[in-house]
């Protein structure tokens, strides 16, 4: 049964000049752990503001737990957890008393779900009367995650949790996200970060407002319809511009240490070819070696 | 109602926690009390006078001494060139010059009759106008001295005189701080009311809480009445303050009228003004548009109030706006009832009208507020 269902959703600002949410449907399924993946700007918040009954949509249907977000958003309102993206909770209260706070607005109390938000709290519990605004961002994003679980809810959505955040507190909230989805919660995540995007069971890829593809990582690499290989050389920028202008090289993008390729005739011959070309236009220390590709690489795919 | 309590007394301990606020509320109101009556001072004391004198005589010694024994006067300088006084006008030392000719005793006792000559510097329109008829004064009460002293009393007043005595009422030593005190204590309820909780909602969009809020069930008359509710009390704490402290120890004033009657009336219009806060608020995004929208209206309401410049006696355009403007009334009701004493009878009319204002400026930004954008 899934969760939260999107159809045909439509959300336009400056009266249709922008278009940030282009006829978007998918479905998240009860006690998944979904991602939507997607650059600045690409329509992600739009999304959650609409499921989470903040944001009217144009046009299309949309619900959570079966509530439509337009009619039964009090309803919606009851049962899902909403971590925006900026920290937005209250900066002069303290970490117990935003706790309480959020508690007590959804009239439920810390001790009755003490056991949801244990885990994470126990680490926030040294600077419980610490004001919020003075914690550090790793901190703040777990207590936000805290006030948004406090109330138990079914769905939880979490708008880009990790921006801003250092790499290991980055990997101790997913493991917080894979703990909660134990507990049978829903989790609808977006994320900038691409290789964010395994650690979720299925992922949307979205570009301008459009879903490019649904599926679950693995299956969205297996789609990837070419052979990618990675080039390294002595001088990385000049062997980009060379790659480029090559007829024999389909694409070609620069990630960390290596280029990613592919081939407009993808056999050994092209591979020889190129390492020969190269080697001609003096560089050194050449390696070319196929490689699987990541969500990167079908994303840059994707978009071109 | 039990999430309303959560809801208020975290507003309230953000309010006390608020460094910067805190002084705002309850030093700031006491300070601008001590420092506005005395500042703002309609009496027209110690004006600069030059007295060019080419007579000499007893008569215009006798007529200076009347000039600067009145204590309106600071005599600046005396001399004989009216070339020389005016210099002192021109250089703003001077504010009036009296000339007294030649042979004006000598005039006066033999044709009865002598001109004198009063210079004003007009810049200043009320230091000009009340110098000049305050001198005006001051020379018929002095011709009227001499009259009798010279003429014999007829048995029958020849012709019919009307004598004019008046007696001030409500305020008998025409202190202008009476005037002033309950005035600047509506404008600083009033300051509190449409500023603190205008900025207070739109922080919460600044900073971006009310997101989160917005996704509970906490409702939005809830939300409205937790921001109103602490700004409704502690304006009429600063009332109370600036109406028990500072008006009775420092300028004396005792309300003459009722308490209950102030004070009921004061809660319907922190109502009104909290509303216009709210309305404010459900417009702007930022709490620097917020405090720009605020601004105009404060400057408007404040200078078109009656607080400095009597209401009626503005072209009837601005006596249009000063009617639309909820201060105007409370401004006015403060005045009945702290110098007067009026009773309920006496203010039907403006309970009627603020009773207007509150509905209208709450109704207003009730339906402009949206959970949902």
């Amino acid at each position: 049964m899934a969760d939260v269902v999107l159809n045909n959703i439509v959300k336009t600002y400056n009266k249709g000049e922008v278009k940030a949410v282009n006829n978007v449907s998918f479905e998240v399924n009860k006690g998944e752990l979904f991602g939507l993946i997607g650059a600045d700007g690409a329509g992600k918040t739009s999304i959650f503001r609409i499921l989470t009954t903040l944001l009217l949509p144009n046009s299309g249907t949309a619900s959570v737990n079966g509530f439509d977000v337009v009619k039964d958003y009090k309803a919606i309102r009851k049962n899902v957890g909403y971590m925006p993206g900026k920290f937005s909770l209250y900066q002069d209260l303290s970490v117990e008393e935003n706790l309480n706070f959020f508690a007590t607005v959804f009239n439920t109390t810390v001790t009755e779900n003490y056991d949801l938000v244990k885990n994470i709290y126990v680490q926030l519990e040294p600077f419980k009367n610490r004001r919020s605004g003075k914690l550090s961002g790793g901190m703040k994003q777990k207590l936000a995650l805290c006030c948004a679980l406090i109330h138990r809810p079914t769905v939880l959505f979490l708008d880009e949790p990790t921006t801003g955040v250092d790499a290991v507190s980055r990997r101790e909230f997913w493991e917080m996200l894979k703990g909660l989805k134990q507990q049978g919660i829903t989790i609808l995540v977006s994320t900038p970060y691409m290789d964010e995007a395994t650690l979720c069971e299925r992922i949307a890829l979205i570009q301008n407002g459009s879903i490019m593809s649904i599926d679950t990582p693995d299956e969205i690499v297996k789609q990837f319809p070419e052979n990618l290989f990675a080039v390294r050389a002595d001088n990385m920028s000049r062997l980009l511009n060379m790659l480029r202008s090559n007829k024999q090289i389909k694409s070609c993008f620069s990630f960390g240490d290596f280029h990613h390729i592919t081939f407009q005739d993808d056999n050994e011959l092209s591979q020889n070819k190129l390492i020969q070309t190269l080697q001609e236009a003096r560089f050194k220390d050449i390696e070319l070696k196929h490689i699987t590709p990541t969500i990167e690489d079908c994303f840059i795919k994707l978009m071109n | 109602m039990r999430t309303l309590g959560f809801l208020l007394r975290k507003e309230f301990k953000q309010i006390f926690r608020n460094k910067s606020l805190l002084p705002m509320i309850f030093v700031a109101p006491i300070i601008q009390l001590l420092i506005l009556p005395l500042a703002a001072d309609y009496e027209v004391k110690d004006i600069n006078i030059s007295i060019v004198d080419h007579d000499h005589s007893t008569y215009s010694q006798q007529l200076i001494s009347k000039v600067t024994a009145s204590g309106y006067f600071q005599l600046a300088d005396y001399g004989n060139s009216f070339k020389r006084a005016l210099k002192l006008i021109e250089s703003d030392k001077s504010d009036l010059i009296l000339e007294i000719p030649q042979g004006f005793e000598k005039n006066l006792i033999r044709e009865n009759k002598e001109k004198l000559f009063v210079a004003v510097n007009a810049i200043n329109g009320v230091k000009a106008g009340l110098g000049g008829a305050y001198l005006a004064q001051i020379i018929s009460t002095y011709n009227n001295d001499i009259r009798m002293r010279w003429l014999q009393q007829p048995k029958f007043n020849p012709m019919p005189q009307i004598e004019v005595t008046s007696s001030n009422w409500f305020n008998p030593h025409l202190n202008y701080r009476f005037f002033m005190v309950p005035g600047i204590l509506a404008v600083l309820v009033t300051m509190v009311g449409a500023y603190m909780c205008g900025l207070n909602i739109v922080k919460e969009k600044e900073v971006g809480t009310i997101e989160q809020i917005n996704v509970t069930p906490i409702k939005k008359y809830q939300f409205i009445l937790a921001k109103l509710v602490p700004f409704w009390i502690i304006g009429i704490f600063i009332f109370s303050v600036g109406l028990f402290l500072v008006a009775r120890w420092v300028y004396g004033i005792v309300p003459v009228g009722s308490l209950l009657l102030l004070y009921s009336y004061m809660s319907l219009y922190m109502v009104a003004v909290l509303g216009l806060g709210l309305l404010i608020s459900t417009f702007s995004d930022t709490q620097q548009q917020a405090m720009s929208i605020t601004f105009f209206f404060i400057i408007i309401f404040m200078l078109m109030s009656g607080l400095f410049t009597s209401i009626d006696s503005m072209p009837h355009w601005a006596y249009i706006i000063a009617k639309c403007n909820p201060v105007t009334y409370f401004i006015e009701v403060v005045r009945m009832i702290v110098l007067k004493g009026s009773s309920f009878s006496d203010i039907k009319y403006h309970f009627l009208v603020m009773v207007g204002f509150a509905i209208f400026l709450n109704g207003f930004a009730i339906m402009n507020y949206r959970k949902t954008s």
